[in-house]
C-alpha cells in the first residue's frame, strides 16, 4: 500500500517551511530511519527521517520549494512489489485539503505584518522587509559594532546560534568573548550579568524564555532594578533582559505565561513589548543604549512575522511612546505585543460593519504612554484593552484605571477588556484555544462599548 | 596554602604555622584600621539605642581582621562586594566615615543620600559595589564584577564576601561553576562567624569546612584564622595572585566570630556568654596586634592610646555630622529611580 510522506512540523509554532533538498530519488529503497530530505524552518535546517518502509515512488514537492505547509504530502512511498510509478494522487489531494484548514497553502507567502508610517520614520524612507527575528539580530549586531561594552549572554546564544535563532551569526562576527554561552543556571548568570552591568558593561541577557527568568527574579528586581535608587544615583545597571514571553503553541502551563504585568509593577525597570519588526529593531537598539535595566518581551509566534523596516543607519524607537497603528473614530483598541494581532484582525471585521476602530500599540508597558491613549479616547469615547496575559492586576486593568483617572469625562461607555482566561495554560489544542483571547472576543467587546 | 592546603591539611596549616610577620608600618596600619571599625560600630550601636539609626543594623565587631587583612593585599582597581554586614568593609575601602554614619541615620549627606540605609551602600569611586540585603545575591554579582575584569582584561580582581549562612544558597554554587568555567578573577571570601543569624553552622551545614565548598568545581580553597590579621593578609596575597594570574577563582574561609548579636535586636541566646568571653579574651583581632606591638616594642602604651583617641575622634565627628545633617529633601523621593 502506498503511503504519503507529509511535510512535518519541526517546532511548536511551525506552520510552513522550505523543502530544501531531497536526499533520495524516485525508485530508491527506503528503510525506516533513513534521512530522506532536508527541511529549512525559520530557525534551522532539519533532517527528515523516514518512518515507513518501501520504495520512493514519487516526489510531489520539488527541491527548493518554499512555504510548504505542514502536513502537505511531499512524496509517496510504495510497498515492496507495488508499482513504483503509481502515485496515489487522490490521497495526496485529500491530505492537502485537510491540512489547508490549519496552515496556509504551499504557495502563499508569509503575510507581512503591516508597519504603518510612524513619526520615527521620515516620509520617503526606503523600506526593507525582514522578520522580527532578523530585526532583533540586526539591532544587537549594530549596537555591538557601535559599543565595545555591549555583549550577549545566555543559554545557546553562541554555538547553537540561539534557541530561537535570534542570535544567529553573532558568534561568527563578534567571537566568544562577546557572545557568551552560559550553563543552565538562570539565577547565577543573571546575577553575573547584573554585576557586570554595575561595573559598566552593557549586557544583553537572553532568557531562552521568560518563564525561566522566574528563577532569577531576585537578581532582576532586587539587584538590577533597585540599585540605582539605593545608591543615591551612583550605580546604575544598564542591562537588557530579553527573550520570548507569553504563550507559544501547545507548550502548556509552565512555558506559556505573559510577564508584562509582573515586571511593569516595578519602579526602576522599563518594560517593552514590540509587535512589529520595525518597532522590535528600533526599541531594542534604544533598550541597549538605555542606562537602566530594560525588560524586553518578545514572542515566539511573532519571530517569523515579516514587516517593513526603514533603511536608516541608526533607526531608534523611543522607549515609552505608544503608536497609533490604525486610525479610526468610533472605538479605541489598546494593546501591545502579540495582543495586537487580535486587534488588527478585529478592526478589519469591524470595518466590514462600518465601525472604524483606532488601534493603539503601547509598545512600552512601563513607562506607559497614557497621553496617546487618552488622546484617542477624546476622539472615540470608547475603549477596549486587549492582552494575552491573565486578567487580575493585568496590564489592561492598569489601562482601564488610567483612563478612568485621566479621561473619565470623555467616556461614553465603561472601558472593556479582553484577556487570556484566568487559568494555567492547558495543553489540549481545544482548551488552549479557549484559554486565549480571540478576534471574536475583541469584536464583541468593541460592539458592546458601542452599544451595538 | 595554595591548592595543597585545601584538603585535610588546611586546618592544621591555619592553626599551627605562624603567619609571616608584618612590618611595623603594616602592624600600625592594621591596628588603626581595625580600631576605626571597632569604634565606629560601637558608636553605631549607641546611636541605634538612641533611636537615631532605624531598621536593621548589623555590626562587624569581632570580625575586623578579615576585611582589614584582605584590604592590605588588594591593589587599586580591585573591587569589593558584600552582604548586609557592610560598615567595616566600607571603612576599610577608605570611604569617609561621615558618609557611612549619615547613611545609617538616613540623612542627606549619607553615601546613598539616605535612601539606602545600613544594608545598601555603594561607592563607585572606591570600587565598593555594596552593601546587599538579600543573602547570597552579592556572590553572583561579585562574580559579574570578575566577569567585567576578564572582559576588559584590566588585571583587577573582585572580592566577593559572604557568610556561612549565604554559603548554603544555590546561586553561590551557580556562581562557583561559572567563575571556574570561565576562569574569572574572583576571590570568594566566606566569613564564617559560626552563626547564620541564630543557627549554628553545625545545625545548617552538611560540609562545615567551607574551604572545600568549591571542590566539585575544582576551585582551590583554604581555611584561615580570620582573627589574625597577619594570616588573613598572607592568605589574601596568595589567593589574589592566583586570581590575577588568570587561574580562576579562589575560596578563602575566614574563621571568625562576631561579638554582638546578628542584628541590634538579637539577644544572642543561642550561644553562651562564656563562648563570647573566651573569643574576646583569647582571640580578639585588635588586642592581638596591640599586644604584639607592645611586646616587640614597636609601639608604647601611650602611642596605642593616642591611636585609640584618634579613632574615637574620627568616629565622634562622624556621629556628630550624622546626627545633625538634615534628612534628604522630600524631592529625593522621586529621584534616582532611573539613571
Amino acid at each position: 500500500m502506498a503511503t504519503n510522506i507529509l511535510m512535518p512540523a519541526l517546532s511548536p509554532t511551525m506552520e510552513q517551511g522550505k523543502l530544501a533538498k531531497w536526499l533520495k530519488k524516485v525508485g530508491d529503497k527506503i528503510k525506516s530511519g533513513d534521512v530522506i530530505a532536508e527541511i529549512e524552518t525559520d530557525k534551522a535546517t532539519m533532517e527528515v527521517e523516514a518512518v515507513d518502509e518501501g520504495v520512493l515512488s514519487s516526489i510531489l514537492v520539488a527541491d527548493g520549494t518554499e512555504n510548504v505547509a505542514v502536513n502537505t504530502p511531499i512524496g509517496v512511498i510504495a510497498g515492496e512489489g507495488e508499482d513504483a510509478s503509481a502515485a496515489p494522487a487522490p490521497a495526496a489531494e485529500k491530505a492537502l485539503a485537510s491540512a489547508s484548514e490549519k496552515a496556509p497553502a504551499p504557495s502563499a507567502p508569509a503575510v507581512p505584518v503591516q508597519a504603518p508610517a510612524s513619526e520615527e520614520i521620515p516620509a520617503g524612507t526606503e523600506m526593507v522587509v525582514m522578520t522580527m527575528r532578523e530585526a532583533l539580530r540586526d539591532a544587537m549586531a549594530e549596537e555591538m559594532r557601535r559599543d565595545e561594552n555591549v555583549f550577549v549572554m545566555g543559554e545557546e546564544v553562541a554555538e547553537y546560534q540561539g534557541a530561537y535563532k535570534v542570535t544567529q551569526g553573532l558568534l561568527q562576527e563578534f567571537g566568544p568573548r562577546r557572545v557568551v554561552d552560559t550553563p543552565i543556571t538562570e539565577h547565577g548568570f543573571t546575577g553575573v550579568a547584573a554585576g557586570a552591568a554595575m561595573a559598566g558593561l552593557r549586557p544583553i541577557l537572553e532568557f531562552m524564555t521568560f518563564n525561566f527568568a522566574m528563577q532569577a527574579m531576585d537578581q532582576i528586581i532586587n539587584s538590577a532594578a533597585k540599585t540605582n535608587y539605593m545608591s543615591g544615583g551612583q550605580m546604575g545597571c544598564p542591562i537588557v533582559f530579553r527573550g520570548p514571553n507569553g504563550a507559544a503553541a501547545r507548550v502548556a502551563a509552565q512555558h506559556s505565561q505573559c510577564f508584562a504585568a509582573w515586571y511593569s509593577q516595578v519602579p526602576g525597570l522599563s518594560v517593552v513589548m514590540p509587535f512589529t519588526a520595525a518597532d522590535a529593531k528600533g526599541l531594542l537598539k534604544s533598550a541597549i543604549r538605555d542606562n537602566n535595566p530594560v525588560i524586553f518581551l518578545e514572542n515566539e509566534i511573532l519571530y517569523g512575522q515579516s514587516g517593513e523596516i526603514p533603511k536608516i543607519d541608526d533607526f531608534l524607537v523611543p522607549i515609552g511612546k505608544a503608536r497609533v497603528h490604525r486610525a479610526g473614530k468610533d472605538v479605541t483598541l489598546v494593546s501591545f505585543g502579540i495582543g495586537m494581532t487580535y486587534c488588527v484582525k478585529a478592526a478589519d471585521e469591524l470595518a466590514k460593519e462600518g465601525i472604524e476602530a483606532e488601534i493603539i500599540d503601547l509598545r512600552t508597558i512601563r513607562p506607559m504612554d497614557t497621553e496617546t491613549v487618552v488622546r484617542s479616547i477624546q476622539k472615540t469615547g470608547r475603549c477596549v484593552a486587549v492582552e494575552e496575559g491573565w486578567p487580575q492586576s493585568g496590564v489592561t486593568a492598569e489601562i482601564g484605571m488610567r483612563i478612568m483617572e485621566a479621561a473619565f469625562d470623555y467616556l461614553d461607555a465603561p472601558v472593556a477588556r479582553v484577556t487570556g482566561k484566568d487559568v494555567p495554560m492547558p495543553y489540549a489544542a481545544n482548551l488552549e484555544k479557549l484559554a486565549l483571547p480571540t478576534v471574536g472576543d475583541v469584536v464583541r467587546a468593541a460592539k458592546a462599548v458601542l452599544y451595538r | 596554602m595554595a591548592i595543597a592546603a585545601r584538603a585535610k591539611t588546611a586546618k592544621s596549616t591555619a592553626e599551627s604555622a605562624a603567619p609571616p610577620a608584618l612590618t611595623k608600618e603594616q602592624e600600625l596600619l592594621a591596628y588603626r584600621e581595625m580600631l576605626l571599625i571597632r569604634r565606629f560600630e560601637e558608636k553605631a550601636g549607641q546611636l541605634y539605642g538612641m533611636g537615631l539609626i532605624g531598621g536593621f543594623c548589623h555590626l562587624y565587631i569581632g570580625q575586623e581582621a578579615v576585611v582589614v587583612g584582605m584590604q592590605m593585599a588588594m591593589k587599586p582597581g580591585d573591587q569589593m562586594i558584600t552582604g548586609y554586614r557592610d560598615h567595616g568593609h566600607m571603612l576599610a575601602c577608605g570611604i569617609d566615615p561621615k558618609g557611612v554614619m549619615a547613611e545609617l541615620t538616613g540623612r542627606k549627606g549619607g553615601l546613598s543620600k539616605g535612601k539606602g540605609g545600613s544594608m545598601h551602600m555603594f561607592s563607585k569611586d572606591k570600587n565598593f559595589y555594596g552593601g546587599h540585603g538579600i543573602v547570597g545575591a552579592q556572590v553572583s554579582l561579585g562574580t559579574g564584577l570578575g566577569f567585567a575584569n576578564a572582559y576588559r582584561k584590566n588585571g583587577a580582581v573582585s572580592m566577593a564576601y559572604f557568610g556561612d549562612g549565604a554559603a548554603n544558597q544555590g546561586q553561590v554554587y551557580e556562581s562557583f561553576n561559572i567563575a571556574e568555567l570561565w576562569k574569572l578573577p574572583v576571590v570568594f571570601v566566606i566569613e564564617n562567624n559560626r552563626y547564620a543569624m541564630g543557627t549554628a553552622v553545625t545545625r545548617a551545614s552538611a560540609q562545615q569546612d567551607f574551604s572545600k565548598r568549591g571542590v566539585s568545581f575544582n576551585i582551590p580553597g583554604a581555611q584561615v584564622d580570620g582573627m589574625d590579621v597577619r594570616a588573613v593578609k598572607a592568605a589574601a596575597e596568595k589567593a589574589l595572585a592566583w586570581a590575577r594570574e588568570g587561574k580562576g577563582p579562589f575560596i578563602l574561609e575566614m574563621q571568625t566570630y562576631r561579638y554582638r548579636g546578628h542584628s541590634m535586636s538579637d539577644p544572642a541566646k543561642y550561644r553562651t556568654k562564656e563562648e563570647v568571653q573566651k573569643m574576646r579574651e583569647e582571640h580578639d583581632p585588635i588586642e592581638q596586634v596591640g599586644a604584639r606591638m607592645l611586646r616587640e616594642k614597636r609601639a608604647s602604651e601611650d602611642e596605642l592610646k593616642a591611636l585609640d583617641q584618634k579613632a574615637r575622634a574620627i568616629v565622634n565627628e562622624a556621629a556628630e555630622f550624622a546626627s545633625h545633617d538634615p534628612e534628604p529633601d522630600v524631592s529625593e523621593l522621586w529621584t534616582d529611580i532611573l539613571a
